[in-house]
């Protein structure tokens, strides 16, 4: 650990970031305040509404419906994303041409436009010009994304494994190299089991980057937007209709800018929220004798 | 409890080694009786490690056979060899606590219960880690992660041999030597095989009742602490061993004298024979510091030399004399006579050795 | 440890459900619309260059990928420029506010795009910036600076201070130390920074659609026009998607003997 020194001198070697941060963040940030505050009808009328939005958009169903929505996909999306991506590093070949090859595959998904995402698995996914569609078909499924909830809801759930998993699973793969080979040797010295070896020594040394992956999966997975909106327009019926999109369409389509100022605030404190408490136990955790 | 036997055995990183330099080990055959303590010594790279590793099993040799009481255990898991090892750096499975960290050796072994704790507290209050049973690993310090480290080691009891690969370098100092002696009580007690791999001579002199010095992938000399420091079978092990170490000069053979620059220096005849039988265009004359002689006066057989340097060590001093632009070194006590300027030197014959090729000439 | 046998298979299955998707995008950038919307063929029967014919041709096509490049590239540079500074005061000093500045950044990550829509269209287009590369390149800034100060805190750590020190004694400004010395140190560092900031911001649409509409418009929004009159045109679909993942496999490729430190973030 590097220890370091006082030097107040050092906010200047800051100051370029923090000025193009705080004009793309804070400037926005204060409008939507403003927004959700107030009833705006044009430049001159605007009226103090007090809590009036937030308590609009607390009481809305649409928007409730759309946060149970949000939550079962974000779980579900760690449930899967993190075992598989620990399990995919876990079966990765160490070094060598292999390994160099698996993690260029892994990446690939990684750099695709999330739109392209969405177009990809259109693609893919249609009963009438789609492989995987055409072959659920022809294997009695009836599937079909675009008119089934059920079908359309593992859709998304499946591309997000398909485009997210890569990320948790190179995470792991780098977190698994820096485990000294000192400590598979004393495993294997003190006899330890397979079992042991994962349980003991991989899973203790992957904590800090499965940390990461999981702050990172549920906070991009809790914003989704682009993705299902290409693959499903958040259908059928609004059963892919995630946080996101609600919200688009309130300030966007409707232009009910207060009420959607009101529940952009709210999304963004559960995300920190959500963040801060898991972030917070898990180093809690750490001081622990 | 074992007697390991190492025989042609030969070890190379690479998958088609030619040249002797491609070979981490080359050819050796060496026994560690059962029971001894040993110390494998070595500079950085000469190999000890990998030999370490080749014992325990976690390397394979390319060839040779590493015998366990005469039985081959080359393809044999380190757990079916039933050897215990301890690392350079700590290794502790960090969500554990101490006392987890030192019963897992066992409880992979399916020990009950009443025996492992036994074990576990015996071996705790030996490397004084009893008040800190219930912490967990990953919170104490390097030193005491090093003694659980060893402790896990330690704490089966019917290994057939513990390997430790230089355990000592990251404890503090003042805890080094105390952690020696336990080790070395741990050793008396419970009369098992103890290989301790280090870079340290008095580490491995005040732990082991034999050292075998590596030098380049070779074992070249296996002997009692004193038996390597009075009988270097190998300039190497002069050079190493002893501070400092020991003076070489390059000789040429004649008439019973290894001469070098016009001066020439008598040895023992049948030391003499014996070398120039062997032809050998390379030969050394080797003697230690501590055994080189200074005189005030002229003596019979002593060159004239002149000092360059006096090196004040405290409870000695080292002296540097030049014979024909030759720099030697002598070793004098604090209360000795300290000589300036023109010194007169002698080699006691029972010290002055030969060396061809490298290789000590001793006629037995 | 060795590979075990069920290790290649169970890989061999998950690599293959990453790449027929590709496989599946690939193949049909190829087919002619007729084959696609005909019989379902697992590899082109009349292999066709017309959908990436199109795409090179018409410069409301490929401007798009020279929009989306231009935008990525300026963005690259600017959170370089802007992040190294400032990671190394992190990295090395104490100073009043340190952790809640670093703590801020970071929550810039987790504010949800959508959020921020309409404020910045109105933001950029008050400043004059709307429609813009640089406007684009500014909003990723949101996102990208804090990931690339981040990381690059992470290499920086690593480098002992005794170095700066050094460099000090010796009568090195702090530019000169930090261009000549200190830069070569982290280069690795530096490189999967930019590799990360190229990332998301290539693949990031929904900010940069809306910033834009005609002159800096990215290609994520330009494949939209493929909905015409008579359906999707499903062939030119696939082919601009095929172009969308080029740009990210040749940065893969570059780096792919770093991308495994590289995800540890310098933090290992």
């Amino acid at each position: 650990m590097i220890v370091k020194i006082k030097n107040q001198k050092a906010l200047w070697l800051i100051l370029p970031v923090f000025v193009l941060v705080a004009f793309s963040s804070l400037i926005p940030l204060m409008t939507i305040v403003n927004y959700s505050i107030q009833d705006i009808f044009d430049v001159n009328n605007a009226y103090y509404v007090g809590t009036d939005w937030f308590r609009e958009v607390l009481a809305d169903p649409r928007l409730r419906d759309s946060l149970v929505r949000q939550f079962g996909f974000s779980a579900s999306v760690l449930l899967i994303e993190i075992p598989l991506g620990i399990g995919v590093a876990l079966m990765m070949p160490k070094s060598g041409r292999l390994a160099s090859l698996c993690l260029v595959v892994l990446a690939v998904p990684l750099l695709i436009p999330w739109n392209v995402v969405g177009t990809i698995w259109q693609i893919y996914g249609r009963a009438d010009i789609g492989l995987m569609g055409s072959a659920l078909t022809s294997m009695g499924f009836d599937y079909n994304y675009a008119s089934d909830p059920v079908d359309a809801w593992l859709t998304v759930l499946v591309m997000d494994v398909w485009h997210w998993t890569s990320l948790v699973a190179l995470l792991c793969f780098s977190g698994l190299r820096a485990i000294p080979a000192a400590y598979y040797q004393a495993a294997q010295i003190d006899r330890a089991s397979g079992w042991s070896v994962f349980r003991y020594i991989q899973l203790p040394k992957l904590k800090n980057v499965l940390v990461i992956a999981i702050l990172l999966r549920f906070m991009d997975s809790f914003m989704i937007y682009a993705e299902p909106f290409v693959l499903t327009g958040g259908g059928p019926g609004n059963s892919t209709t995630f946080l996101s999109q609600t919200l688009t369409k309130m300030a966007i389509g409707q232009f009910d800018l207060g009420p959607a100022a009101a529940f952009s605030l709210i999304y963004f404190l559960i995300i920190l929220a959500v963040s801060y408490v898991f972030f917070t136990t898990i180093t809690q955790m750490d001081k622990e004798r | 409890m074992a007697e390991i036997k190492l025989a042609s055995l030969a070890h190379s990183y690479q998958t088609s080694p030619s040249a002797p330099e491609d070979y981490a080990i080359r050819q050796m055959d060496h026994v560690w009786e059962q029971g001894g303590a040993y110390a494998l010594l070595g500079p950085s790279g000469c190999g000890k490690s990998t030999l370490l590793n080749i014992i325990s099993g976690l390397l394979i040799p390319s060839s040779g056979h590493v015998l366990f009481d005469g039985k081959e255990v080359n393809h044999l898991s380190p757990a079916e060899r039933n050897v215990a090892q301890v690392f350079q750096f700590p290794v502790v499975y960090d969500t554990m606590t101490v006392y987890d960290n030192l019963a897992f050796p066992l409880r992979n072994l399916g020990k009950d219960k009443a025996t492992i704790d036994k074990r576990v507290r015996e071996i705790a209050a030996a490397l004084e880690l009893d008040s800190d049973l219930l912490r967990k690993a990953n919170n104490l310090s390097a030193d005491d992660k090093q003694k659980v480290s060893m402790g896990r080691g330690l704490v089966r009891d019917e290994v057939s041999a513990i390997l430790l690969d230089e355990p000592l370098t990251v404890i503090d100092p003042s805890l080094k030597w105390k952690l020696r002696r336990q080790l070395k009580r741990l050793h008396q007690q419970f009369d098992i095989t103890m290989v301790l791999v280090t870079h340290d001579q008095l580490e491995a002199s005040t732990f082991a009742d034999k050292i075998a010095l590596m030098y380049q992938g070779q074992i070249v000399q296996n002997g009692t602490p004193q038996e390597l420091f009075e009988q270097p079978a190998h300039t190497f092990v002069g050079y190493f061993i002893g501070s400092p170490g020991m003076n070489f000069i390059e000789v040429s053979l004649h008439d019973g004298c290894a001469c070098f620059a016009g001066l020439s220096v008598p040895v023992e005849p049948a030391t003499y024979d014996l070398a120039v039988n062997l032809g050998s265009s390379n030969m050394k004359l080797g003697i230690r510091p501590e055994f080189v002689r200074l005189h005030e006066q002229s003596q019979a057989g002593a060159l004239d030399t002149l000092v360059t340097n006096i090196e004040d060590l405290g409870s000695y001093k080292i002296v540097t004399v030049e014979v024909a632009g030759q720099p030697i070194k002598a070793r004098i006590e604090e209360d000795d006579w300290v000589p300036t300027g023109r010194v007169y030197l002698s080699f006691p014959l029972p010290w002055l050795k030969l060396y061809a090729d490298e290789y000590l000439v001793k006629a037995v | 440890m060795k590979m075990k046998k069920g290790y290649t298979l169970g890989l061999s299955l998950y690599l293959v459900f990453l790449l027929l998707p590709v496989y599946w995008l690939v193949v049909m950038s190829f087919k002619t619309n007729e084959e696609i919307l005909g019989q379902l063929t697992l590899w082109p029967q009349t292999f066709s260059f017309d959908n990436y014919v199109t795409i090179f041709t018409d410069p409301s096509w490929y401007m798009g990928y020279i929009n989306s490049m231009t935008y990525v590239a300026i963005n690259v540079v600017i959170t370089l420029i802007t992040a190294l500074p400032a990671a190394y005061a992190f990295s090395r000093y104490n100073f009043l506010g340190d952790k809640h500045l670093f703590f801020w950044l970071l929550t810039n990550k987790m504010s949800p795009p959508a959020i921020a829509l309409l404020p910045f269209f109105q933001l950029y287009s008050s400043v004059g910036l709307f429609d813009t590369h640089i406007a684009v390149a500014l909003a990723h800034c949101l996102f990208s600076i804090p990931l690339a100060v981040w990381i690059l805190e992470g290499f920086m750590s690593g480098v002992p201070r005794e170095i700066d020190e050094t460099a000090y004694i010796d009568g090195y400004s702090f530019p000169r130390f930090f261009i000549t010395i200190f830069m070569p140190m982290i280069r690795s560092g530096i490189g999967v920074t930019a590799f990360f900031t190229f990332m998301f911001s290539w693949v990031e649409l929904l900010m940069a659609r809306t910033l834009t509409s005609v002159d800096a418009k990215p290609i994520g929004a330009i494949m939209t026009r493929t909905v015409g009159a008579a359906g999707v045109d499903w062939g030119l679909l696939a082919a601009a998607g095929v172009l969308t993942i080029i740009p990210g496999c040749l940065v893969v490729w570059f780096v792919r003997n770093h991308i495994a430190r590289g995800f540890a973030l310098g933090r290992l």
